[in-house]
Formats: C-alpha cells, structure tokens, sequence
C-alpha cells in the first residue's frame, strides 16, 4: 500500500515547527509538511472533525499563512496597482477578498486586506508568502513599509457556534459581521479578529502574539464548543464550500473571470482599470471566459481527484482540479474547469478515474450554503 | 491458517494454496476514514507487489499491492457499501479480495506477526 496523492506542498528544505506544534502534539494531531511547516493533517478524524464544525466549532491553526501589514503614504494607490479591489474605498475595520495579478492577468496569490489601525492588514497564503512579500518589495514605492508579522500567530474559530464560544471569552466579537474585523483584548493582550474564514461557516480569526496563542488555544478548546480541527477537514470544509485554494484551484495559468472571482473586481476598478491584466480581464469579464471554474457532483462513491480529466463523449472539455470525498454531502464531489459551453449547470459529463470513466454533472457552488453572518441580514 | 504482512502494510491469511489479503490496522489508521474501495474481479490476475485494489481516504488515494502473484477468487463486496469496515476491522470482515497462490515459496520473504510489529514499531 502507498499513498498515490503525495502532498505537493512539500518543500525541499525540512520543514518548520510553528507556535503551536507542542499544542498539536498533545492533542494527538499527526503532524505532516505543509507549505514548509509541520502541521496537522488531523486528531480524531477528518470525517468527525469536518461535521463537528459544521454543527459546533473548530479551532483551525493557520499560523503558517503570512501577515504583512503596509503602511505609509499613499498606500492604497500603490497596492490597486497590483490588485483589483477598491482599496481607496476600504473603510477601517473592514476587509475585502482579493488577488495578486500578474501582467497577464494571471493569479500570484488570492489574499485578504483589511483596514486596521497601523495599515493595511494582509493576509496572504502559506506557501506563497515568501513570494509575495518580493513581489510587494518589488513592486511598492520605497516610501511603502512593509512589515512582516511573524512574531504573531494566526488560528481560525469556526462554525456556527464559534461566536457563542469565543464571545465569553473576547466580549464583544459578536458586534462584528462578516468581513468585518477590529482590535480587541485577551487580558492585556492585543488581538486583531476578524468575522470569516475559509469553510463556509460563520467564523473568526484570529491573530495574536505566537508567545501566548498556546494559553489562548487552551482558554478557547476549554468551551464545550469548541475542538482543534486539522488541515484535512479544513480541505474537505472549503471544497463544499466551493472556496478555490491556491496552487490547486488558481495559479498563475488562472485568471480571475474564469476562476469565477469576478467579484473581487471592483466595481470602480472595472471602469478605471489600471490593475495588472486589467485589459486582458476586462475583455474576459465583458465576453466571458473561454473556461469556467465549476462544480461537479459525482455519480456513486468513487472520489474524483484533482488531475483528473473531463469529457463531453469523446472530447476533452476540462479538468478536476480539487476532489474528494464531502462529509457534509455524504458523496464525491470535486470542483474543475470547463470549457464555457458545458458550465452550464445541470450539464451531464464524465470524469476518467484510473482509466474509468465516472458520471458527473456541473453543479452551482457552494454545494453546502454558505452560513456567513452578514450585516443587516436576519438573525 | 498463517498470516504474513508486508512491508507495505497488507496482511495475507494462507490456508493451503488460498489466501485472504487485507490491509493491516496500521494502515487504516495512518489512512483514517475509509471513503472508498475497489477491489479486484474475480478471475483478475495480479503480480506479486503489483497494483492489486485500491483505497481511498477522505484525503487521498492509496495503492495496495498483491502480496504474491495468483488469481483473484473473490473480491469483498461488503465494501462497496461499507468501505468503513475497512477502518473498524481492517484484519478481519474488512478484507480485501482472495486469491489462488501461484507458487507458495513467494510468501518466504514476508513477515510474520513479531516481525511486522517490530517493523512498525521502528516507523
């Protein structure tokens, strides 16, 4: 027996412990290389894990994405030269889903920005962290400061319980909705929380000194709602919640109209452009793309994985580029691109598995319901 | 009946020239929640540490590999609709397929169960 989907995020060098690896460990995690670190894959199971957060709420450690604050003046005109958000219009406490384009109109990396006190507060994934903080050096004015926070840790609390659960303990996060984030108190501890995450659910995350995000792991895991929750269920929460991750679902050969991130093109930015790609996008964004990123439900109980290819009969039409099996859903699903004439959903194609062939149907994502907490929505 | 492992973690149960193979509690519990399980048709040929089934976890999809070369007489069907069998007895209603032997002195260089322990303990 051996495992056929190695992880790719492995790097060469050994990976790296983070402030919570001892904290992992007694709580029996297996601990396995991720974008450079050792992280856990998973403790009781990912099956259990994912349907505890779904249904309570689960503590997620993603200490190993970068947390970059910029600063300086004219900021928000330098970084819109790299992103197509509206930064100007980005009021503090607020934090908007964004991407790092390249000239072609390529995706470096998806991110989140926020508004914080000190600056612009981003958010920007693990394995690509090192690769963006060049690209900003490269890119932003000399007079931009560009501070890497590496002396702060960064956990995720989510699930529809986690506001119930972490409101005892930093009153006043539940005035907070989704994507809105502030500066709050542990103690005498600063803390900066924002209102989302990357698993569909109502959510937190926090980032706080790595020195004491053990004691403050322990304080949250001690409410009954809450359970550490590893890597591999993060994987299976975000596929049904129809998230892309990057290096699987977006990179460089992606951009954002086909990835189905129009919305992270601002509606100013669209008719100014001005962002990288801008031309090559606007034009995608107007026509439609020549591809689309899309759902598929899979026939039976065979996982569909990322690599595999797509057909209409005998034509090659797209390719899987996430898959797996969803504990939510109790089947196969998986997320792909497909040429725009057979996105639509509702449209029958197949997927080939180890030289079979399975049934699969284009599906709207997500394909379990986004439960965020919005402002001004019922309660 | 003797029972040999394999370095890649299957188990074999011998009675005479038939066989049952599996994969060891070992590695259902490194694969974690079994999802998914092809096994082989009977009548299927396989190889000695040849593709031979396959499982599949929430998060990956692992080879297991014939511990010697024979025909297939039966896969297990229970786990077309119970994979999790595999998780809550992998060495007993959780087998995978059984076979014909093709020549019994192929069964020499797997382990027996002291030795497969120690191996697992040395992982």
């Amino acid at each position: 027996m051996s495992d056929t989907n190695e992880p790719d995020e492995i790097l060469p060098d050994a990976p790296l412990a983070l402030p919570l690896d001892a904290w992992h460990r007694a709580r029996g995690a297996r601990m396995v290389p991720f974008a450079g670190y050792l992280m856990p894959i998973q403790y009781e199971g990912i099956m259990a894990e994912h349907l505890w957060t779904r249904d309570s709420a689960g503590l997620f450690d993603v200490s190993h994405m970068g947390q970059l604050i910029l600063s300086g003046d004219g900021v928000d005109a330098a970084l819109e030269v790299l992103v197509p958000g509206d930064i100007a219009g980005l009021a503090e406490g607020r934090q908007r889903y964004s991407l790092l384009l390249a000239d072609d109109g390529g995706i470096l990396d998806d991110l989140m920005i926020a508004r914080a006190p000190m600056g612009l507060y981003l958010v920007v994934n693990g394995a690509m962290k090192w690769d963006d903080i060049a690209h900003l050096r490269e890119h932003l004015p000399d007079d931009i400061n560009i501070s890497h926070l590496e002396d702060r840790a960064l956990i995720a609390l989510q699930g529809p319980k986690a506001v119930d659960a972490l409101k005892r303990i930093v009153p006043g996060v539940d005035m907070l909705s989704f994507m809105e984030a502030g500066s709050f108190f542990w103690g005498l501890e600063p803390l900066w929380i924002s209102r989302s995450g990357y698993t569909g659910e109502d959510g937190f995350e926090i980032s706080l000194p790595a020195e004491h995000v053990a004691d403050f792991c322990d304080r949250l895991c001690a409410e009954p709602e809450v359970k550490p929750i590893g890597l591999g269920a993060r994987d299976s929460l975000r596929l049904e919640a129809g998230l892309p991750l990057y290096g699987h679902d977006l990179d460089e050969t992606t951009n954002p109209v086909e990835a189905d991130l129009g919305f992270a093109l601002s509606k100013r930015r669209r008719a100014e452009g001005g962002f990288p790609g801008s031309e090559v996008i606007l034009n995608a964004h107007a026509q439609g793309a020549v591809r689309r990123r899309v759902g598929l439900s899979v026939a039976g109980r065979m996982p569909v994985r990322e690599g595999a290819e797509i057909f209409s009969g005998a034509e090659k039409v797209g390719v899987v580029t996430s898959g797996g099996f969803a504990p939510s859903a109790n089947a196969p699903i998986a997320m792909g691109y497909v040429s725009a004439a057979q996105a639509a959903p509702g449209t029958a194609l197949e997927a080939e598995v180890r030289g079979k062939r399975v049934a699969v149907t284009v599906t709207q994502l997500p394909f379990i319901p986004h439960r965020y907490h919005r402002k001004g929505a019922a309660q | 009946m003797t029972r040999y492992f394999t370095a890649e973690h299957e188990w074999i149960d011998v009675d005479g020239s038939t066989a049952t193979v599996g994969i060891t509690d070992y590695a259902q519990s490194q694969l974690g929640d079994i999802v998914f399980v092809e096994t082989p048709a009977s009548g299927a040929r396989v190889t000695k540490g040849g593709d031979a089934a396959v499982v599949e976890s929430v998060k990956a999809a692992s080879d297991v590999y014939a511990p010697v070369s024979g025909t297939v007489s039966e896969g297990n069907d229970a786990l077309a609709d119970d994979p999790a069998l595999v998780n809550s007895d992998p060495e007993g209603e959780g087998w995978f397929f059984k076979l014909t032997l093709d020549d019994p002195s192929e069964l020499d260089g797997l382990m027996d169960d002291a030795a497969y322990k120690a191996f697992i303990a040395g992982l």
